[in-house]
């Protein structure tokens, strides 16, 4: 596996989901029949990337019993396996085998992109015609007289009725609802033009006249639909990336009947009562009660508490808690329906998104430019009907208006830079949903963080390992292999020393820690109390963590201190939030003590401790009631309904299911620098739309008068059209070209990042 | 004049000929992995898994 070292970005997004495979029941549930006992299974699987990882897993895959065959989409990372029968055939396993990490994601719902394959075929329809079409008009321009002209100009009409009827459509039918709703959008103007131009076009070629403008109709409608196609492409790359990323929630739980038999159910099948067994690894699928089993339970996601909690029988726990070390039996005290994570998308509901009032800047463009082309178009008719009375004439120039006006450059200017930056941003490992909420980025002042998960990794980090003696360290790390517990994780990070004695009969005891045997002695590794209670050593942490001790036969003989480790590059992050004139402000469930030193070593002036996610949301209503423009940045399940009412939102790629796909951009790696990145990148395409809108209008009131004064031929508005629309094009891909001294930079720090938190596993 | 008469269809049908082409290929799913055909061409047939 040489070349297929597990580097890429997305691996990191990955680590904290590593911790448990996808149950065969789970994969069952997932899984879609082709009919005919033919089943197929859908795998995420980032780490694939050359054609030695596609020869590897698909020959490997197609060697397992009752597997038809399986297919690597290398663009999408994904593997396909079709296979036969009941029993799920052990893919995961064998996935795993060869080193590559696999996972379960949401299927899409309904039809696969048939909106993309629609805006293909439009393009290369209106390609097809706009090119045979503009060879008759050269023609005809060149000098092509009486009869051969009319000959050309029949040709072309008949080209372009396809054209029209199937790439114009998209436009005809969104410009219809527009209006129908009483608004306008850019789509209006592109609809009344092309249709005008056309039907003008072929009265003149019914009356053998000599001035045709199918070339500008058909081309036209090219052009935009090239810009159209590129935003949607772009959107879907981000979506598919997003929808890549394993599922956090539970998909089902093993339920035990009261007559001793186990079901795997999925989560709208779970009714209060019902027994559910969730093992060291799971998440809780519903609210309950646990009635059997100890464990510690990781509620980061759920309340932004940075802390495992300890649990017994008796304590209730909500939907979306991870069960870190022990077995529980859970006894379900709600429906899914009813449960914590119902709450929150209830809670996301009821609070008015925050980007509900938000209008795009071409719908505001076009809302003021469509009625003016519109009326500059009557009132040329109007003026040359009573200069000449021609009615002939004067419908022929106002219409040569309407062309030279049609929006091409403008309904390009704004996707075209929003695709170029989002393809900025792609590459350094951030999705955008769509392109308004890099405009919406584009106007914030005040910027909201979650601490736990999002301004912390949400995972311990030893502090203490230079004070610790080598060689218990390396015990200790020994041992902490064995466990999920994020303090075994991290102490196991250390690992790495050679030459400890071999452990024998490892065990761990849920909510207390680790205990081994080695050459005759017992050692403990986990709380105080319970490992032993004498200390040998001095200097004892009694920092917030503190508590974790290593002992040998009852005596200690180490102690381990931790902390929330910091996202990487926080603090720079801040500070570059900061330069940009943005406030940073933190909102946590955690207690006043955690956020007040994460706020300190971050230089955050103001926070709020021990929020619910009602309260998160009213702070950030309170900022828009104060006319601020507010981005919210978080990954908890108490983050999402604060991420929808913020205006502009950002989630890590570890963030919950629902926050993920609530908030507008995710960022797939580790680095907190992401958040300065996008708002720069979306103040500079900010910037390159003003600008591009600008050269539109220029352009507009240059063209407009020559237009009306009646000396434009088809001729003069081909050049005009295209020659706008490649100086928009132009000045788009200057983004491109922008230096941006903090993207060379996050790479490097991210490596390193994923580096050390892959090792451990 | 003549020579038009099948110069201009003789184009047409070029071009149609091209556009079906492609949608054929859009159709039939050749679009939807590019990464993975660009390094598929570096398996050797031989062990080349059923599809």
């Amino acid at each position: 596996m040489s070349c297929c070292a597990p580097g890429a970005e997305m691996a990191l997004a990955l680590d904290r989901a590593t911790s448990v495979q996808p149950s065969n029941q789970e994969i069952k549930l997932a899984s879609r029949s082709l009919g005919d006992d033919l089943r197929q299974t859908d795998l995420s699987v980032p780490t694939v990337h050359c054609a030695g990882c596609i020869q590897t897993i698909e020959t490997a895959l197609a060697k397992l019993d009752r597997v038809e065959g399986a297919r690597v989409n290398l663009s999408t990372k994904r593997v396909a396996i079709r296979w036969r029968g009941n029993e799920v055939p052990p893919f995961v396993a064998a996935l795993g085998r060869l080193g590559y990490e696999a996972h379960l994601f949401d299927p899409e719902t309904g039809e696969k992109d048939k909106t993309l394959s629609e805006l293909i075929r439009a393009v290369a329809v209106a390609g097809f015609a706009a090119g045979n079409i503009m060879l008759l008009s050269v023609s005809v321009w060149s000098g092509a007289e009486g009869a051969t002209r009319d000959l050309f100009h029949w040709v072309s009409a008949l080209i372009a009725i396809p054209a029209l009827a199937f790439a114009g459509g998209i436009y005809f039918r969104s410009a219809w609802n527009a209006l129908r709703h009483g608004r306008m959008n850019m789509d209006v103007p592109i609809a009344v033009g092309v249709s005008l131009a056309y039907t003008m076009s072929l009265y003149e070629t019914i009356n053998h006249g000599d001035h045709a403008y199918f070339d500008a109709s058909v081309s036209l409608l090219f052009f935009l639909l090239i810009g159209r196609t590129l935003d949607h492409v772009m959107r879907e790359r981000a979506r598919t990336a997003v929808n890549g990323l394993s599922r956090l929630a539970a998909r089902g739980a093993i339920v035990l009947r009261d007559d001793g038999t186990r079901d795997y159910l999925p989560v709208g099948e779970i009714e209060p009562g019902m027994q559910l067994l969730i093992a060291a690894g799971e998440r809780i699928p519903v609210d309950g009660k646990i009635i059997r089993g100890s464990s510690d339970l990781d509620c980061s996601l759920v309340s932004g508490e940075s802390t495992p909690r300890t649990v017994t029988s008796g304590e209730a726990v909500q939907a979306g808690i991870l069960n870190l070390t022990g077995p529980l039996t859970v006894e379900a005290t709600g429906a899914a329906k009813d449960s914590f994570l119902a709450e929150m998308v209830r809670l996301m509901e009821a609070a008015e998104g925050g980007r509900a009032h938000y209008r795009r800047v071409a719908d505001r463009v076009s809302a003021l430019y469509a009625p003016v082309v519109h009326l500059t178009a009557f009132v040329t008719f109007a003026g040359w009907m009573a200069a000449t009375g021609d009615w002939h004439r004067a419908m022929t120039i106002a219409i040569a208006v309407l062309i030279i006006t049609c929006p091409c450059a403008l309904g390009l200017a704004v996707p075209i830079v929003q695709v170029v930056a989002a393809r900025r941003l792609f590459e350094n490992g951030i999705m955008v949903k769509d392109g308004s909420a890099m405009e919406r980025l584009a106007t914030i002042d005040t910027a909201v963080f979650d601490k736990t998960g999002t301004l912390t990794l949400g995972q311990p980090r030893l502090v203490n390992a230079s004070l610790v003696d080598p060689g218990m360290l390396a015990i200790a790390a020994e041992m902490a292999a064995h466990s999920r517990h994020p303090f075994s994780r991290a102490i196991a990070g250390m690992a790495g020393f050679a030459g400890q004695p071999k452990l024998e009969s490892v065990s761990e005891h849920p909510g207390f820690g680790i205990e081994a045997t080695a050459a005759g002695s017992t050692w403990r590794l986990g709380r105080r109390g319970w490992a032993g209670l004498k200390a040998r050593t001095v200097g004892e942490g009694k920092h917030s963590y503190g508590g974790t001790v290593l002992t040998k036969d009852g005596i200690i003989v180490a102690s381990f201190v931790f902390e929330d480790a910091l996202r990487a590059d926080a603090r720079a992050a801040i500070v570059q939030l900061n330069d940009a004139r943005v406030s940073v402000e933190m909102l946590s469930g955690d207690t006043a003590a955690a956020c007040g030193e994460v706020a300190e070593t971050l230089g955050i002036d103001d926070f709020v401790p021990a929020l619910l996610p009602s309260g998160k949301v009213e702070c950030i209503e309170t900022l828009a009631k104060d006319d601020h423009k507010v981005l919210m940045v978080g990954d908890g399940l108490n983050d999402t309904p604060a991420l929808n009412a913020a205006h502009v939102s950002i989630a890590p790629a570890t963030a919950a299911d629902i926050g993920r796909n609530t908030a507008d951009f995710v960022f797939l790696r580790e680095s907190l620098l992401a958040v300065p990145l996008a708002l720069d990148v979306s103040r500079k395409a900010g910037r390159l739309i003003r600008q591009n809108i600008a050269i539109a209008i220029v352009y507009n009131t240059i063209a407009v008068p020559i237009a009306i004064l009646g000396h434009v031929t088809p001729l003069i508005a081909a050049i005009a059209m295209s020659a706008s629309s490649l100086l928009v094009i132009g000045n788009a891909l200057r983004l491109q070209g922008f230096v941006l001294a903090a993207v060379t930079r996050a790479p490097s720090a991210t490596r390193s990042g994923i580096r050390a938190s892959v090792h451990p596993s | 004049m003549t020579t038009l008469v099948y110069l201009i269809p003789a184009a047409l049908f070029l071009g149609a000929l091209g556009l079906s082409g492609f949608l054929w290929a859009l159709r039939s799913g050749q679009y939807e992995d590019l990464d993975g055909a660009a390094e598929r061409m570096l398996i050797d047939p031989d062990d080349k898994p059923e599809r």
